[in-house]
């Protein structure tokens, strides 16, 4: 599969391959994808949408699961909420 | 909004697609939904590298008739119905007959330096690698338990990641008596062969596990103990998983009676599958961790039986206890062992969407306790890692969930016919 999608994360722009999870395409910048209640920095665990650490704003909207999201042209991920 | 099925299907892994197109071919309108953006389920999950398995192909070209609803989040149920939500926004499903084929998530443990980015399951890990997340070059270490680790560490080189050495808790002699076994199931002995040989060069160890991740913003160096000590490995990911628990908690939800033994509960079924709410029928690992090929019989079983066949089912019974006996003979020889329950310390996080350490539940009797004293186990996740990773430790058994079952939007909540907020007070009184 050649076709690929472009978004942007923290500004960034991104390019991953088509029916790549929003998960991917932050990890290509940062593996911060929330801040924990005390403070740390954490990224994915379970990689299937069950433990909730991937959670990153799209398109203005917060707390949405990057790893059971698909990367779409356009979107505008943020994830230093 | 509101859809009418016949047959409503909750998962599209191998034992939903197989209960949906059954249930079609019958005549029945079938409705089949899932979380992900895609059919598969975990273990046919699409990679974006590879085209899929001929077996999840064919599963999934088999579903003619059938509605696939993707990207549908079942939040709670309500009298012959379920309301589910999606990116657009919510609906609610009723059904004549619902087969639970909900599958398994990933046993996640904790250790020290677990919550570090770059440390995921192993099952976790493959299925991000799968959609797409950059592993190529990197060095990684995957640990815990099971053949799953060996599957993990076969596409994440498939993608260009560097394994350096896959490490399974059990002990050798475990293993072995488990290889040895294999020999009366040609089809897994020969997957396990074509696996080892896709790992040529990667170094297996017995009895060899994971003790702390160590690093400032990410992973970078694991300390690994064998029958021989302890040694420092560097790594840029780390992939943990002990195999597999099955998801219970919309069952739990409907009223389904589970059965609690021996650590994590399953839906209790009968012989034809049947849970015990009426027309609502459970396959594959919701009803005990079975594998692949009898999640694959057992949705068919169910397909049948939604739709109203009992006697096709029952030709398929001897078929479904021979696929189950290999999922009894991977539980006896990868269960966790003791080491691996000690692991955590008590300034270990142990529940990591609220941030409470393993020792602040010290004094706790059970998960209803700690979880009001602590938060333990009241973030996102609703305890499914915290909750389960107590029950495995001998801390206490998993408390009882309520609706909604995922985080939900209000606009979805306020559609709901009686509000989470009334059944939880019902179910905690």
């Amino acid at each position: 599969m050649s076709a690929t999608v472009r978004l942007q994360v923290n500004g960034q722009p991104v390019e991953v391959p088509a029916g790549a999870s929003v998960a991917a395409a932050v990890a290509h910048w940062t593996l911060h994808f929330r801040t924990s209640v005390s403070g740390e920095t954490r990224a994915p665990l379970c990689g299937m949408g069950v433990c909730f650490e991937c959670r990153v704003r799209i398109d203005g909207v917060a707390h949405q699961r990057a790893c059971i999201t698909p990367a779409r042209d356009g979107m505008q991920v943020d994830s230093h909420d | 909004m509101t859809e009418r099925y016949d047959v409503l299907v909750v998962g599209a892994g191998p034992a939903g697609l197989a209960a949906a197109g059954t249930a079609a071919a019958h005549g029945a309108r079938v409705g089949l939904l899932d979380a992900q953006p895609r059919a598969g389920g975990q273990v046919w999950r699409h990679d974006v590298r590879k085209p899929a398995p001929r077996a999840a192909r064919e599963a999934i070209a088999a579903l003619h008739g059938v509605n696939l609803l993707a990207q549908h989040s079942v939040i709670a149920s309500e009298d012959g119905a379920l309301r589910v939500e999606t990116p657009e926004g919510s609906a609610l499903l009723t059904y004549g007959a619902l087969v639970l084929a909900t599958g398994a998530r990933e046993l996640l443990l904790p250790f020290p330096g677990w919550t570090l980015p770059g440390v995921s399951g192993a099952g976790g890990l493959q299925a991000l690698t799968k959609q797409g997340w950059p592993v190529a070059g990197k060095r990684v270490v995957i640990a815990g338990s099971g053949p799953l680790l060996l599957a993990a560490a076969a596409t994440l080189r498939a993608h260009g990641a560097k394994v350096v050495g896959i490490h399974e808790q059990a002990s050798p002699d475990s293993v072995h008596a488990f290889a040895r076994q294999l020999l009366h199931w040609p089809a897994r002995a020969a997957q396990a062969l074509s696996l080892r040989a896709r790992l040529m060069g990667v170094p297996y160890r017995f009895g060899s596990i994971v003790r702390h991740a160590h690093g400032e913003d990410a992973v970078r160096v694991v300390e690994i103990e064998d029958a021989h000590g302890t040694a420092c490995v560097d790594c840029d990911l780390l992939a943990v998983g002990y195999g597999l628990v099955p998801n219970v908690e919309l069952a739990q939800l409907l009223g389904c009676a589970l059965d609690h033994a021996p650590t994590h509960p399953h839906v209790q079924v009968d012989e034809l599958l049947r849970t015990s709410v009426p027309a609502v029928f459970a396959a594959g690992e919701a009803c005990g961790i079975g594998g692949l090929a009898a999640a694959r019989i057992e949705g068919a079983i169910a397909g049948h039986m939604a739709s109203g066949h009992a006697d096709e089912a029952r030709v398929l019974l001897p078929e479904r206890d021979r696929a189950r006996r290999f999922g009894a003979l991977l539980a006896r020889h990868f269960a966790p062992g003791s080491r691996v329950h000690a692991l955590a310390t008590p300034q270990t996080l142990i529940c990591r969407c609220e941030d409470v350490t393993l020792g602040a539940l010290d004094g706790y009797a059970d998960a209803r306790d700690a979880k009001l004293a602590t938060r333990c186990g009241m973030g996102a996740c609703q305890g499914r890692i915290c909750g389960t990773a107590l029950a495995e430790l001998g801390r206490f058994p998993r408390g009882a969930g309520r609706p909604p079952l995922f985080p939900a939007r209000l606009a979805t909540l306020a559609g709901l016919a009686t509000s989470p907020s009334d059944d939880a007070s019902r179910s905690t009184t």
